[in-house]
């Protein structure tokens, strides 16, 4: 079979073209219901184009700035949660001889082996008992729980990537153990622990299972709002409130390698 | 030399006062509570809510009634999660494959750029995003009409187990195939020389040299994936109004309307076990290949 043939430059360009359009179109055709504002069968794209839809979304008072700010703190929080916990302990297991290491790294690999939904479902039957469900401590508790586990992982393989011998000069040059976590170890791994705090936070951005079952009704996050509004039949608003959404997890996709550098990729779960 | 301690090194000495141990299980503490309370508590609940019966006592009603009811749906979900799961394991080989071994520069540059775009679009996005290029005046149907590929009368809505298997792969193949090319690019590239010297053809060193080598990377893919399709709860809600639908979904409806926590978490048990089955089929395959290596 002669491959090269089928593949000449037409045929390639073609394929491409279709490749494109399988990956574009459908964000295209979101776009295109943003800023819809008549689109009635069989008419192929819409008769009218505006932004009216875009003020109703954020008409002061509207639903979608309290929607923004709650995600936006949620997300923050989330962060913070992840990385304080996660920065001691990701430094004890690239570190430290702990007994039943491998017991500690599989019981953080768990949580993303196995569905997750029927875990989000009995945290709320608990939240519930303790009077979480429906406070945003709620929430950023439910988000922190993927969150802990990227950051887990990623930060043990951030600090294992860190050269000893740079520490050990340190050490021999009179620093103390803090000074030189914060002045050696520290600037080494913050590559990676930024990678991971990216990732938490993209992650509880669009975090939907958690907040449906923890933070619904009271708490809304974009999520949420773009799903009442796409259920409800307003295409114009979900999509609006869809683009929001798609803006940080297009910009990272865009950065991801300059975050994630393959040394540290390829230590991820030794 | 005499080995006695400088003043710096006694300065640090302080620090190994402490058993090191000990500080060790200190720092991963707070870590390994906040994971037992949100998870691992969680997850013994799920368990043993599945075989409570309102008493107190075991049972295996919820088991049975979950079946019974939702049999259907389990079925669903397993063929829509194959049926993803094949085609993006298709298709990531397709892509992966053609930026290892493409001869043409500019368009293994313009698909390495162009096929990682949905990688972290949010779930509950691709279910709006489906809704509307899916459905019968979707932009999909729109286009194959337009070029003539299609008749506009026999144009239909994609909204059913079709319309979830096309979502999840848009959603997953970015990110098998991200894997997938990563361990393709790692391979020794004088393997793949030697053959194309010996004159086989790119398709034969694919299947034959590289994917061999790469299939550990895409097996995990592939697992993460359907872990990733057995939790997604929005998109199911979205796309699919009626029934059967995927497990998921009727997890929430159980919870929503009848507050039936029994049953909703044998449901989840099935979803567990199936996760599981797939992870004993890769760890057999991949203890073989180790044994026969």
């Amino acid at each position: 079979m002669n491959i090269t043939r089928v593949l000449s430059p037409i045929g390639l360009g073609l394929l491409l073209g279709v490749v494109a359009f399988i990956v574009f179109g459908p964000l295209l055709n979101l776009a295109l219901w943003a800023f819809a504002e008549q689109w009635f069968y069989p008419n192929r794209l819409p008769t009218g184009w505006g932004f009216s839809f875009w003020e109703r979304v954020f008409r002061p008072r509207a639903g979608a700035w309290t929607s923004l700010f709650n995600t936006v703190l949620v997300a923050f929080s989330a962060v913070i949660l992840s990385m304080a916990l996660a920065i001691p302990a990701g430094y004890a297991l690239a570190r430290q001889a702990l007994p039943a290491r491998n017991v500690i790294m599989l019981l953080f690999l768990l949580p993303q082996a196995f569905p997750n939904l029927p875990i989000f479902v009995n945290i709320a039957a608990i939240f519930y008992q303790w009077g979480l469900n429906g406070t945003l401590i709620g929430v950023v508790l439910v988000h922190s729980l993927p969150g802990l586990v990227y950051a887990v992982w990623i930060a043990t393989a951030a600090f294992s990537t860190v050269d000893r011998s740079l520490e050990e000069a340190a050490r021999n040059l009179g620093a103390s153990p803090l000074r030189t976590f914060i002045g050696i170890t520290m600037p080494q791994a913050l590559p990676g622990l930024l990678a991971a705090s990216i990732f938490v936070f993209l992650d509880s951005i669009d975090e939907f299972t958690g907040t449906f079952f923890v933070g619904a009704p009271e708490i809304t996050t974009l999520p949420l709002l773009m799903f009442n509004a796409s259920m409800g039949g307003n295409y114009q608003v979900a999509a609006i409130t869809a683009l929001i959404l798609l803006i940080p997890s297009v910009g990272f996709m865009l950065v991801i390698e300059r975050f994630l550098k393959a040394d540290v990729l390829s230590r991820v779960g030794r | 030399m005499t080995t006695s301690p400088s003043p710096t090194y006694s300065m640090a000495m302080p620090g190994k006062r402490f058993p090191r141990i000990s500080l060790g299980i200190l720092l991963v503490l707070p870590a390994l509570t906040a994971i037992t309370l949100l998870y691992a508590l969680p997850l013994l609940r799920s368990l043993v809510t599945a075989f409570r019966d309102n008493d107190g006592g075991w049972t295996t009603d919820h088991l049975v009634r979950a079946f019974s009811l939702y049999g259907r749906d389990v079925l669903f979900s397993i063929g829509v999660v194959s049926a993803a799961l094949v085609l993006i394991a298709v298709i990531s080989i397709a892509i992966a494959g053609y930026l290892v071994l493409g001869t043409t520069p500019w368009a293994v540059r313009f698909l390495r750029w162009l096929y990682r775009w949905p990688l972290f679009i949010p779930f509950v996005v691709s279910g709006q995003i489906a809704r509307s290029f899916l459905s019968t005046n979707g932009m999909m149907n729109g286009v194959l009409i337009e070029t003539g590929l299609m008749m506009s009368e026999s144009a239909q809505s994609f909204l059913d187990w079709r319309g979830l298997v096309l979502t999840f792969a848009w959603k997953q193949i970015p990110f098998v195939t991200l894997l997938l090319a990563g361990a393709m690019a790692a391979i020794d590239r004088s393997h793949i020389e030697a053959a194309r010297n010996m004159g086989a053809s790119r398709l034969r060193c694919l299947f034959g040299i590289i994917l061999p080598q790469a299939a550990p990377t895409l097996w995990v893919g592939l697992i993460l994936s359907l872990v990733a399709m057995l939790s997604v709860l929005s998109v199911p809600m979205m796309l699919i109004a009626g029934n059967p639908t995927m497990m998921t979904s009727m997890m929430a409806h159980r919870i929503t309307y009848y507050g039936d926590y029994g049953v909703a978490n044998a449901l989840g048990l099935f979803s567990y076990a199936l996760t599981a089955v797939t992870a004993w089929i890769y760890l057999r395959l991949t203890l073989r290949r180790e044994v026969a290596s």
